[in-house]
């Protein structure tokens, strides 16, 4: 029990839902939310399918109570982090806390829509729609919110942003730096983020198809997952019971090439090797792998062989939950962990929509349906991002609550 | 646990890398924005790469290679990286070519190049460096939050060497933008930047990178003790953070000998700083050094530079002093209170 970091509470929002119960509602239901664009213009809205949060800007801002003309990023952020916070049921306020964020668009909805009339005369466009582009604004909006400042910090390595965040987490809390931590990840939809992925030919026309042969890409989604991480000395105090804790986590760089990942998946390989030695786990300890699994050529084979490498064939249960979410880049991390969280509470494994044929290199099927009434005790969740950097992250059932 | 400094390298608007003495011929701009005074990357980075690299990226990794060769380390084992608006050059390149080919026919390099991580990255891949790699975006805690990073990660295992730095661009698109907020001034000579203050400061950016380690080497000469970040804080709040970081260092705050003060020109925010000054470090050699770089998110990265140049030399350039106690640089702070938003403390030792 000593030194632990423990997970408090959970929020989530994404394509498959608005809360941790209708997200858990989804992937019992085997309810993919990927669909058409309906909340912003583009050349692409009926040609490439995302995974959206099925509410608008007004909408959220309605819920939230809160003043228009804040960033979507921002908005799915404070909607998630609320969650957790309230989840957790710790009075923040009373221990030294802090707001560890990732993103990777920060406000580029807003900016894309101010930069049509900028573009034209750098005296126009309403700088209101400017001022939170920084990622670290959208950090500042849900402190704010949240009446955090203690301590604020937003990374950005690309798609693993939100598993460094965690683990930054969990290391300010280890050196007694901060007591309590809110950390997860946020990314809206954006035309920028949609036609850069688009420029690369790595989206897919249809609902994405992770770790399958005939794979073709992967459909951009947006959401935010928070996790409430908190010291052993606060889960006393406040006598909380808690099902999961940080056991360990792994940051590499795969340094092989800025966009694409190396065949041997050096980078995965060595983030997982890591994670599982911090946490003194052996490799078939996990019961379960949520796994980055983006659909795209690429990805999928470089982190199945970097699994296959460490486990052979006899690979425990795993499923990339992209399929439902779509991959939402900087939150991906984030609305992982809070699925490995769900995992390991609610003893079950998340399937991995759409598979029909093994990767005949790795030859791995990953989990098929939703499956309930399993014993797991350790997850390890991927999230691999541009410019190499891969991260791991393992959360373990709390089996003493006392 | 301290984190000690084994190289440096800085590009800002100053000769700060070649340098000969230190500051001695400060360049003068005119206007509301410093630029770097960049050097021939090709003596830093391989031309083959450099024709792909947009200018920050080449700033930053030249910066990394300055630091790398003067620590005498060839492969670091961990890249953290701090900048608060990323790559804009290329993010505005992509934005500019959606709008006008209508979301047709892009080219995804600078999409590619736009992440904030890019540069970290790209130090990585030159170096086929597959240890740690983080990138910290939080405003004017960028380069704070990089540097807390490393000195957690050397508490942990002291006996390594991880490379760290801020780094920030001016494109002509920021600076039009940034102008509209109404936060900068024209001035005839930065160096009169502070005579008298007025309203606003002037645009900076820059690239500094530190190789740090846990274990003090031969050579090492400043020690990083602690740094402390302070989020939209009251007035009297800065205080007694102030004071609680030098005494949770085992100081008072007589013990400082000197404090590099981030004044930005601005006259509203300057006062508060001098009242903080005046308040706490009366006996203290006092400098300034946003007339020379600028003021940007990561300006505490050439903070840095600084303070660890003027313990070396223990010597404080004549651009930079305010006050001089003549006291020797054993205990420096820097305290840079951006905007009055973002507060940081840096605390370095002689060692």
């Amino acid at each position: 029990m000593e030194d632990r970091v423990h997970v408090a509470g959970v929020g989530v929002i994404s394509a498959i839902g608005v809360s941790v119960d209708e997200t858990l509602q989804s992937f019992k239901n085997q309810s993919s939310g990927i669909a058409h664009i309906t909340l912003f213009d583009s050349t692409y809205r009926d040609k490439l399918p995302v995974g959206e949060v099925k509410l608008s800007n007004d909408v959220l801002c309605k819920k939230l109570s809160l003043t228009p003309h804040i960033t979507r990023t921002a908005l799915l952020g404070i909607h998630a982090a609320r969650e957790a916070v309230a989840n957790a049921g710790i009075d923040l306020k009373k221990w030294r806390t802090g707001l560890i964020s990732a993103t990777t668009v920060g406000g580029m909805d807003k900016t894309e829509n101010f930069f049509n009339d900028f573009k034209i005369d750098s005296a126009k466009g309403h700088l209101r729609e400017v001022v939170n582009h920084e990622c670290g604004r959208s950090t500042e909006l849900i402190a704010d919110d949240l009446g955090i400042n203690g301590f604020i910090s937003t990374i950005n390595t690309a798609c693993s942003s939100s598993v460094n965040a965690i683990a930054l987490g969990a290391r300010l809390i280890k050196h007694n730096h901060l007591d309590i931590v809110v950390a997860g990840g946020t990314d809206a939809l954006s035309k920028f983020t949609l036609n850069g992925f688009n420029s690369l030919m790595i989206l897919d026309s249809q609902p994405c198809r992770p770790f399958d042969a005939g794979r073709g890409g992967l459909n951009l989604g947006e959401g935010a997952g928070f996790v409430v991480l908190i010291s052993d000395r606060v889960k006393k105090a406040a006598e909380k019971e808690t099902v999961a804790y940080v056991n360990g986590y792994g940051n590499t760089n795969d340094a092989h090439h800025q966009t694409a990942s190396s065949p041997e998946g050096r980078g995965s390989f060595a983030a997982m090797k890591k994670a599982l030695a911090m946490g003194s786990l052996q490799a078939n300890d996990i019961d379960y792998i949520n796994l980055h699994g983006t659909g795209t050529l690429n990805n999928d084979l470089s982190e199945g062989t970097a699994i296959t490498r460490i486990y052979g064939q006899n690979y425990p249960r795993l499923s990339s939950t992209k399929a439902f979410t779509g991959h939402t880049l900087g939150a991906s991390g984030g609305i992982e962990a809070v699925f490995s969280i769900l995992a390991i509470e609610k003893q079950c494994i998340f399937p991995n929509l759409r598979f029909e044929t093994p990767i005949p290199e790795i030859n791995v099927t990953p989990q098929r349906t939703y499956e309930d009434g399993i014993e797991v005790n350790h997850v390890m969740s991927n999230s691999f991002g541009f410019g190499g950097n891969c991260s791991s992250i393992i959360f373990s059932r709390t089996t003493d609550n006392g | 646990m301290s984190a000690y400094i084994q190289g440096m390298g800085n590009i800002s608007p100053q000769k700060t890398w070649d340098e000969i003495g230190l500051l001695d011929q400060p360049l003068v701009y005119t206007g509301d924005k410093l630029c770097c005074h960049e050097p021939d990357y090709s003596k830093y980075i391989d031309p083959k790469h450099l024709r792909r690299m947009s200018r920050i990226i080449k700033m930053g990794v030249a910066a990394g290679a300055m630091a790398l060769k003067e620590a005498g380390v060839s492969v670091p084992n961990g890249i953290i990286t701090g900048t608060a608006y990323g790559c804009l050059e290329d993010t505005g390149i992509f934005l500019n070519k959606m709008i006008d080919n209508k979301e047709y026919a892009l080219n995804p390099t600078p999409f590619i190049q736009s992440t904030h991580n890019t540069i970290g990255s790209q130090i990585a891949l030159l170096l086929q460096c597959q240890g740690y790699n983080q990138t910290y975006t939080q405003g004017a805690f960028s380069f704070e939050s990089a540097l807390l990073d490393a000195i957690l990660e050397l508490a942990d295992s002291p006996a390594q060497s991880l490379l760290v730095g801020g780094v920030d661009e001016i494109t002509a698109t920021s600076h039009a933008l940034q102008k509209r907020f109404g936060v900068f001034r024209n001035t005839e000579n930065n160096l009169d930047l502070f005579k008298p203050a007025l309203d606003g400061t002037v645009n900076g950016e820059g690239a500094a990178y530190f190789v740090l380690s846990g274990e003090k080497g031969p050579n090492e000469q400043v020690s990083i003790d602690a740094v402390r970040m302070l989020y939209k804080p009251q007035d009297a709040v800065v205080k007694k953070e102030i004071e609680s970081f030098i005494e949770s260092a085992g100081l008072k705050s007589s013990d400082i000998d000197f404090v590099l003060l981030g004044k930005s020109g601005d006259q509203k925010l300057d006062t508060k700083t001098d009242e903080i000054a005046k308040m706490y470090f009366g006996s203290s050699s006092i400098g300034l050094f946003k007339h020379l770089s600028g003021e940007y998110p990561t300006a505490s990265g050439f903070a840095l530079w600084l303070a660890a140049k003027i313990i070396q030399e223990n010597h404080i350039p004549d651009a930079v002093v305010l006050r001089n106690t003549k006291r020797p640089m054993k205990r420096v702070l820097i305290y840079n209170p951006y905007f009055g938003t973002h507060h940081s403390l840096i605390l370095l030792s002689s060692c």
